[in-house]
């Protein structure tokens, strides 16, 4: 049940102008485009799963160590600014970086340490706490995030894919849909169905999200028109035929674009393969495509609605300075983040670098970590949503030292 | 609250079946479960060797090829590795038939559950090309036989599998100070991948007594565990490093590596009291839900403990402890159980279960991957997800409830009356609401659907 418009409007303007922010200038900000949040900035969180190599995305090709800890993973890159070079598989992002809409935050982290397990690493990450909640862990630091917001809605927040998303987890009601699936029932078999799921809420609930959320997928197979079970049958079929790699990337994308033209304010989807131990020069480009085609999907299908959105793709840590014998890399600890949107002030790669000469590195074989990545999220997040500082230092990010703000946000 | 027949057959079984009795007593599970292996004898899977020979085969074409003298030449073999290619691949589809057909089919539907349970605990993938297709057989050879053995064994077996050691890069892992990393001047090959799960998700749990010198020194330890196409498993000392080593406060090994020395190590750690509680904890959430009786896993972790991790007792255990026949419907089926179920409640004959790949597909696995448990591709070596909530979802659901809806009919044609189906697939268990709704479908096919789709069904 969407809010009205001039009531969303006014909570808006109340709270940007608390904060004298720079939401209620922009011209961006129109009532008619506030239907459900209470803002009207897009967030996507991409979590990259298995330990993103920072090191081999964002190059320190001006670093003197860097060809001798990576012999054959220095070739190839495309120079960002003279000391750094991207990753020739996220070539087809140029465009973006050279319209300052694409950025990158280098040698940050978690504060996860030291035994480097991804599932501890994930966990953390997406919990968005110190490793000292391990166990413990509840939920998600954008469900937190929601849980503190007026006028949330069922449809504010979508978890995207077949994919579990711990970072959305949580009290906080979030709509949760693959793309390739959808459901068509009879109108007796849906109404048995309810009655035998009644008393069972996970199951009543997953069903009649569902049944919702096929509604438009099934709407645009017939043209609105009613279906016979024969062409349900039909249009299930259809759409139960999974996409496979950069096509399933670029499905969950569209996907996520739509909603967030609608009225769905936060999303965020994961994408994996990145743990690559082994042959690292041909195993990263396959990923990093995913990721490529992802942020590209967004920026073609988000129309207008791409010069409010901030997109944010995050793993659970780097990985080690050195090549192993078997050219890959095995499990580190500071990495690096990526961002992409609008919203952002890219054309820059950020944080502060920390060296790679031996003694500089994290237990002399790691990238040193100089800054908690929660910090530029919760910077990105302050400033995208007007949400003040105390919130997200004790509840979204509890523990976090935001420190300065990088001004990542136009 | 004590042993049911229906109960277990539901909760430790593949499900109730129009043909094959329930057992009748905690000792009658045990009696069939250490007996002969009818099911794996019935619907038989190969071993890894099988595997080796075929990409061996596979790996000579291909080599041939390379070497081919004339463009002909080389296209015929280019042809041939592509019908290579396919054959394997549809016979692998048939060893994935199998362990279908098992479910369905065996009487002892509690190996099928344990011996998935084992498989999922030591998860290794098969996407890398030396040991491409061969993640059944290494269930048939490392997990199966061990099922009802020693945990040790297992883990052992596991440690020394192909898969595995391919999986988790430690077949490529050399010592720093080894002879082969000296003749080749570099000390940078040792992998700490298989030595870091091997801690944290086959013993000791992530909660457990150890730090990264412990993962360090374990991955020192492991080197030399190799594999060829040819020779199969082998431990290599010019690629070990040399000892000894410390984990856990224990010392490991000399200067001479040996596998000896691994093995000495795997069965300090297998009967570790953080392994039996980790071991403990993990069988009984698998079996009985999200959040277990605590009496019960201190139970299960004494038993592992007293007995040297002697399975079939920690099983015993599980069988007649009262919190494990607390009234259904308890923890979500996992979409092979529920699959597998499913088909066990229908009185399919073998011939029922379709052979060609693209059958198979449409009414298995193609599903399975759609309720997020693509047939051997867990995403990562912790294994499938056990909490509820991760398997009930929007869209999970969707695929659950359409193939509830779809496959019977495809498979059989015919469906039994849904009234009869009932009775047969949750026996005594059915509440009210599902037997009106059975009753009250307008097709067979809708009203088996809706059976199987309800929780009682999904839930066991």
């Amino acid at each position: 049940m969407p809010s009205s418009p001039s009531f969303t409007r006014r909570r808006l303007l109340t709270r940007s102008l608390a904060l004298g922010c720079s939401l209620a200038a922009s011209p961006l900000v129109t009532p008619v485009t506030l239907a459900s949040a209470p803002w009207d900035a897009r967030l996507v969180v991409i979590i990259l799963r298995g330990g993103l190599d920072g090191l081999d995305v964002v190059r320190p090709i001006g670093a003197k160590e860097f060809a001798g800890l990576r012999p054959e993973l220095v070739e190839g890159g495309t120079d960002l600014d003279g000391f750094f070079a991207l990753h020739p598989a996220l070539n087809g992002l140029m465009p973006l970086w050279r319209a300052g809409e694409l950025g990158m935050v280098h040698a940050v982290s978690t504060p996860y340490r030291d035994k480097r397990s991804h599932f501890d690493g994930q966990d953390i990450l997406e919990a968005g706490t110190d490793s000292d909640a391990l166990g413990r862990i509840r939920d998600g630091w954008l469900n937190r995030l929601l849980q503190a917001m007026p006028g949330i809605e069922s449809d504010t927040a979508y978890a995207v894919g077949q994919g579990e998303m711990l970072v959305l987890k949580g009290a906080a009601e979030v709509a949760n849909w693959a793309p390739d699936s959808m459901l068509a029932l009879s109108p007796q078999a849906r109404r048995l169905l309810e009655l035998v799921m009644h008393d069972d809420p996970l199951f009543r609930d997953a069903m009649h999200e569902a049944i919702d959320l096929s509604q438009t997928g099934l709407a645009s197979l017939t043209g609105g028109g009613e279906l016979d079970s024969a062409s349900m049958m039909n249009a299930m079929e259809q759409s139960m035929r999974p996409a496979r790699g950069a096509g399933s990337a670029s499905s969950i994308a569209r996907f996520t674009a739509e909603r967030l033209r609608d009225s769905s304010r936060i999303a965020a989807f994961s994408l994996s393969g990145f743990d690559t131990h082994l042959k690292q020069a041909r195993q990263l480009p396959k990923a990093l495509d995913q990721l490529q085609e992802a942020i590209l999907t967004l920026r073609t299908e988000l129309g207008d609605v791409w010069q409010k959105t901030a997109i944010v793709a995050m793993t659970e840590f780097g990985r080690t300075a050195r090549l192993n014998g078997t050219r890959g890399t095995d499990h580190g600890t500071a990495g690096a983040m990526i961002f992409a949107g609008g919203a952002l002030r890219g054309g820059r790669v950020f944080g502060d670098w920390p060296g790679l000469e031996e003694a500089q590195l994290y237990q002399r074989r790691d990238l040193m970590p100089t800054r908690d990545v929660r910090a530029y999220a919760g910077w990105m997040m302050r400033e995208l949503f007007g949400v003040n500082r105390s919130l997200i230092e004790q509840s979204v990010f509890p523990g976090v030292d935001l420190g300065n703000d990088p001004h990542l946000v136009l | 609250m004590r042993f049911d027949p229906q109960l277990s057959a539901i909760r430790f079984g593949c499900g109730l079946s129009a043909k094959l009795d329930p057992p009748a007593s905690p000792s009658a599970t045990m009696a069939l479960l250490q007996g002969p292996d009818a099911a794996a004898a019935a619907f038989p899977i190969p071993d890894f060797a099988h595997v080796r020979k075929a990409v061996f085969a596979y790996k000579e074409v291909s080599v041939a090829r390379k070497q081919a003298k004339t463009e002909a030449e080389a296209l015929n073999l280019h042809e041939r590795m592509k019908k290579m290619r396919r054959a394997y691949q549809i016979e692998a589809m048939g060893w994935a038939r199998q362990t279908l057909c098992r479910r369905v089919f065996a009487e002892d539907g509690f190996r099928e559950r344990l011996t998935f349970f084992w498989a999922d605990h030591f998860t290794a993938r098969d996407t890398k090309q030396r040991t491409r297709n061969g993640f059944l057989p290494y269930v048939e050879d490392s997990i199966r036989p061990h099922v009802i053995g020693r945990f040790a064994d297992m883990l052992k077996a596991v440690i020394t599998h192909p898969v595995m050691l391919e999986y988790l890069d430690q077949a490529y892992s050399i010592g720093p100070n080894s002879k082969v990393a000296q003749r080749r001047g570099r000390n940078d090959g040792m992998n700490e991948n298989l030595a870091r799960e091997l801690l944290e998700l086959h013993l000791l749990g992530v909660e457990g007594p150890y730090t990264q010198t412990d993962v360090r020194q374990l991955a020192e330890l492991l080197t030399g565990l190799r594999f060829g196409l040819k020779q199969g498993f082998h431990f290599q000392s010019d690629f070990a490093e040399p000892g000894p080593v410390t984990i856990l406060g224990h010392r490991y090994g000399d200067e001479t590596p040996a596998l000896s020395h691994i093995i000495e190590a795997m069965e300090d750690l297998a009967r570790h009291p953080a392994t039996a509680r980790h071991i403990g904890r993990k069988l009984a959430i698998h079996f009985l839900g999200d959040a277990p009786d605590n009496d019960l896993v201190a139970e299960l972790a004494a038993r592992f403990l007293e007995t040297d991790g002697d399975l079939p007792a920690v099983y015993e255990v599980l069988l007649n402890h009262p919190a494990s026949w607390y009234p259904g419907p308890g923890n979500v089926k996992q979409p092979v159980d529920f699959i597998g179920s499913a088909l066990r409640a229908l009185d399919l004959v073998p011939r029922h279960v379709p052979k060609k790949p693209r059958d198979l597909n449409q009414v298995a696995f193609g599903p399975l991957r759609l309720m997020g448990q693509a047939w051997g591709k867990p995403l990562g070596p912790d294994g499938w997800p056990e909490d509820d909530s991760a398997w009930i979802t929007p869209q999970r659901m969707a695929a659950r409830i359409h193939w509830a809806m779809r496959a019977p009919f495809l498979l059989r044609r015919v469906l039994p009356d849904p009234r009869a189906f009932l009775r047969v697939a949750l026996g005594d268990t059915a509440p009210k609401d599902l037997i009106f709704a059975a009753s009250a479908a307008e097709t067979r096919p809708e009203g088996i659907g809706i059976i199987l789709a309800s929780p009682q069904f999904q839930r066991m």
